[in-house]
């Protein structure tokens, strides 16, 4: 059984300076993985070399053993919400059902089955009485669940998302990672590019630490200690330990 | 005619005294605009300010630069405030707003270009000329005009250097230390304004954006630092200037304005190919090191593993 | 008959151009519309050098690569870090001042009238017809700005998914394995293809008035890209219409009337728009503030 995720040496270099460097690692499956480091650590580079949108200078990525352009329909991707200009004309399910494109192939057009498709997703993320709403008109939490139902359309095996708690209400935020749970336990893979390190030992199983480098992967139990993190931040981390959890005051 | 007797003719002595002064003062106002990512507003500016001629021409009667002037900078404020407006009151984006008003404005200034042609006085006005500029057919007082605005520009570009910088380069902190940014903003417009106004009879409507922007863009490539890039872009404007009026008056019938225009882009493809650190030949040296650099690390790795 | 054909043949440049701005406005690409449609001109003078007439197709064609090759520079001086919009400003000038100085070079040979370049010469666009087994079946451009309309619209409507999913989110589109970049110069092509057919019987004013300005103006009145594209195009034949007729009781240049005209109606749409209009958001902030 091949691996979900298996990545080599992979390297990104803007100009000379590098982004990423010589990065190696692997993924089993099942897992709800929390991509981790301070800003400019390279983590929405991390996921955009993999989904192959950026240029890398060495490495190779293999999704479930082949290569990227091979196993497309069996990924699913979350860009982050800025990325889109929300004014566009169109309404939240018709974004989700963008989500079918790649399945549809080149000619084909959506149809009832794909807007039943699409309109499920959507109902799964508590919208479905905003299908209709143009996207504007959505609040920043609303708007995250959109893009997520999307990616619920693209039926994957593998979830790529790129920060989609920045900006969001608790309510979505609950909502939200209700719902990498339940992908967690259909035996979905989810990586997710996270900022907020209180939250981490309560959302995920396992971590990623990356500062342009791979400090660590693994469960989260064994890297998410104060050792860990002072290697992944340097000096800029403040921990207060506390008896029963640590608080920790995130570095921004 | 050979090169000598062009430089002997006082006529064409203050011709080309005339559109150097030009270049040079566009290429130091459009360095600002470059670094405010208002490039392109010279060019909405420059084709808002037809209607604004030809209704000055049309008011008045007389082909007086003054004039024009002031029926270009109503216009210009009509442009910028209408731009300003959409932005901001509406889904509409900078860049479509910059479109429609640019075609909007130039679509009136066509139709009221044509009625002035129609009315029998259109052909001797020049007007036409508008267009696409003809150096050599302004007069001596034109000539003294541009001169002097040019000349005016440009020291005024040199007493508020300082304000200049900081609100092309941080417009908020500018505010926070006092600078009444708005008032500036508009003082910036009007030098723009002004530049198009002398611009036209020399390059035209349509083409006095490339004077404002190319200089600009080229003399960026060579230096980090700004008083370098003013210097640098007006010199480029001014030699465009020179050599573009050269060969406009050595051949018969070609336009000035293209002329200038295409200088100054020859010294911007100098530019982009030689300029140091910028250049595209340092640029692919610097990649091409940076790829070497990781190449060996990667090949050691896998040696590693295969052992 | 004149009247009819001059309408036809604004509209037909309308709506053809119309479509193709409602994904320029909202890539926020609405000037690289202008700069192509500016920058075919040299494009067009060399095809005219060379094959000696202007209705060659193979010729058009060729003009229109230049369009590509604009966008192309663009992307590239973007890409060595000059800011998007100064390099939009350096590639257009520069290829139209090289057009500019051809048709001044070769006068005699080419027979393109520098004011026409701006404002065209949609007036005497009927007159020069199209012969058929000796019999007349329109004028030229009718027939050619009409195949380009008829292509753009075959090429959006075929590939609408990619076109709408690669303007709203190209990460997202790369990702499904949709060839942006290939969709992105597809659009550009069909872009530069309708200014070369639309060039020469209405000028560029024409076609950059309504590649912006009816898309914008839709953009004001609907949430739906689908029905954006098809007011953009009522606005156009409005547009047409309604300038032609403005511009004969005026005895003024017909193109930019037209484009004046679209001003107008962007103008209506702004303030009046029922959904994004200027009054209607003041009114509602006001009952709103009434509530409270």
């Amino acid at each position: 059984m091949a691996f979900p995720l298996t990545v080599n040496n992979l390297t990104v270099a803007y100009q000379k300076k590098p982004v990423l460097e010589d990065i190696s690692f692997r993924v089993p499956e099942g897992k709800l993985i929390g991509i981790i480091g301070p800003n400019g650590a390279g983590k929405s580079t991390l996921i955009k070399a993999i989904l192959e949108l950026i240029p890398s200078i060495t490495g190779d990525v293999a999704i479930f053993g082949e290569s990227y352009k091979k196993t497309r329909k069996r990924v699913g991707y979350v860009p982050q919400r800025e990325s889109v200009d929300w004014d566009f004309p169109t309404d939240a399910l018709d974004v989700v059902m963008m989500g079918r494109y790649g399945h549809l192939g080149w000619f084909k057009r959506p149809d009832k089955k794909d807007k039943a498709h699409a309109m499920e997703c959507l109902d799964q993320v508590g919208m479905s009485q905003y299908a209709h709403r143009q996207i504007s008109q959505l609040s920043g939490g609303q708007q995250q669940r959109v893009f997520l139902a999307r990616a619920l359309a693209q039926d994957a095996e593998i979830y790529f998302m790129d920060e989609p708690f920045v900006g969001v209400d608790a309510a979505t935020e609950k909502a939200i990672i209700a719902l990498l749970m339940k992908l967690k336990s259909q035996g979905k893979t989810v990586l997710v590019v996270h900022h907020d390190l209180n939250t981490v030992k309560e959302y995920f199983d396992w971590i990623m630490l990356l500062n342009v480098k791979l400090i660590g992967i693994g469960p989260t139990e064994k890297l998410f200690t104060k050792d860990y993190l002072q290697k992944t931040y340097g000096g800029s981390l403040t921990m207060l330990d506390s008896n029963t959890s640590p608080i920790i005051v995130s570095p921004r | 005619m050979n090169w000598f007797s062009l430089f002997l003719d006082p006529n064409t002595q203050w011709i080309l005294m005339g559109s150097m002064l030009l270049g040079l003062s566009s290429g130091v106002i459009g360095s600002f605009a470059y670094l405010r990512k208002q490039s392109l507003m010279g060019d909405a500016l420059s084709h808002a300010a037809l209607p604004g001629v030809c209704l000055a021409y049309m008011l008045t009667g007389t082909k007086s630069i003054f004039f024009f002037l002031i029926g270009a900078i109503i216009a210009g404020i009509l442009a910028t405030a209408a731009i300003g407006y959409i932005t901001r009151n509406s889904r509409i984006k900078q860049d479509s707003a910059l479109g429609i008003i640019l075609t909007v404005f130039f679509g009136v200034g066509i139709v009221l270009l044509t009625q002035i042609q129609h009315s029998n006085s259109g052909n001797q006005s020049g007007l036409d000329k508008f267009l696409f500029g003809h150096a050599a057919s302004m007069v001596k007082l034109d000539v003294y005009t541009i001169a002097g605005i040019s000349a005016v520009l440009v020291v005024l570009c040199f007493l508020f250097f300082k304000e200049f910088k900081l609100l092309s380069f941080d417009p908020g902190f500018a505010k926070g230390i006092g600078l009444p940014t708005i008032l500036l903003d508009q003082f910036m417009m009007l030098l723009i304004v002004t530049a198009v106004v002398i611009g036209i009879q020399a390059v035209g409507v349509v083409l006095m954006a490339a004077l404002l922007i190319t200089p600009a863009v080229a003399a960026r490539y060579w230096t980090e630092k700004l008083h370098v890039m003013v210097i640098l872009a007006g010199l480029f404007g001014a030699f465009s200037g020179f050599v573009g009026t050269v060969v406009s008056s050595m051949v018969n019938n070609l336009p000035t304005g293209p002329l200038i225009v295409l200088s100054a882009t020859v010294l911007f493809i100098i530019s982009v190919l030689a300029a140091p650190n910028r250049g595209v030949l340092a640029k692919t040296r610097l990649r091409v090191s940076a790829k070497s650099e990781y190449q060996p690390l990667t090949n050691q790795r896998v040696k590693e593993k295969s052992l | 008959m004149n009247h009819f054909w001059i309408i036809l043949i604004g509209a037909l440049v309308g709506s053809s151009c119309s479509i193709l701005g409602c994904f320029l406005v909202l890539r926020k690409m609405s000037m690289i519309g202008d700069a192509i449609s500016h920058s075919v001109l040299p494009g067009i003078v060399i095809a005219f050098l060379i094959s000696g007439s202007r209705e060659s197709l193979v010729m058009m064609f060729g003009a229109a690569a230049i369009g590509l090759v604009t966008v192309f520079l663009i992307q590239m001086f973007q890409n060595s870090g000059v800011q998007a919009d100064a390099s939009i400003g350096v590639v257009f000038t520069a290829l139209f001042a090289v057009g500019v100085v051809l048709i001044s070079l070769y006068t005699r040979q080419v027979d393109l009238d520098l004011d026409c370049v701006l404002y065209g010469e949609i007036a005497y666009a009927p007159w020069d017809m199209l012969h058929f087994g000796g019999t007349s079946i329109g004028p030229k451009a009718v027939w050619g700005v009409g195949a380009s309309f008829l292509l753009n619209i075959l090429v959006i409507s075929l590939f609408y998914k990619q076109f709408k999913i690669s303007t709203f989110d190209p990460a997202l589109a790369a990702s499904l394995g949709i060839p942006v970049v290939f969709f992105h110069y597809l659009l550009m092509s069909l872009v530069s293809i309708s200014t070369v057919a639309s060039f020469e019987s209405v000028g560029a004013i024409l076609v950059v008035g309504m590649i912006i300005v009816p898309a914008a103006t839709a953009y004001l009145l609907t949430d739906k890209l689908s029905r954006m594209i098809m007011i953009s195009i009522i606005l156009s034949i409005v547009s047409s219409l309604l300038g032609y007729y403005v511009a004969y009781l005026l005895d003024a240049s017909i193109s930019g009337t037209m484009v004046a005209v679209t001003g107008v109606l962007f103008l209506v749409a702004l303030f009046f728009s029922p959904k994004h209009g200027v009054l209607i958001k003041k009114w509602s902030r006001r009952k709103l503030l009434q509530q409270n």
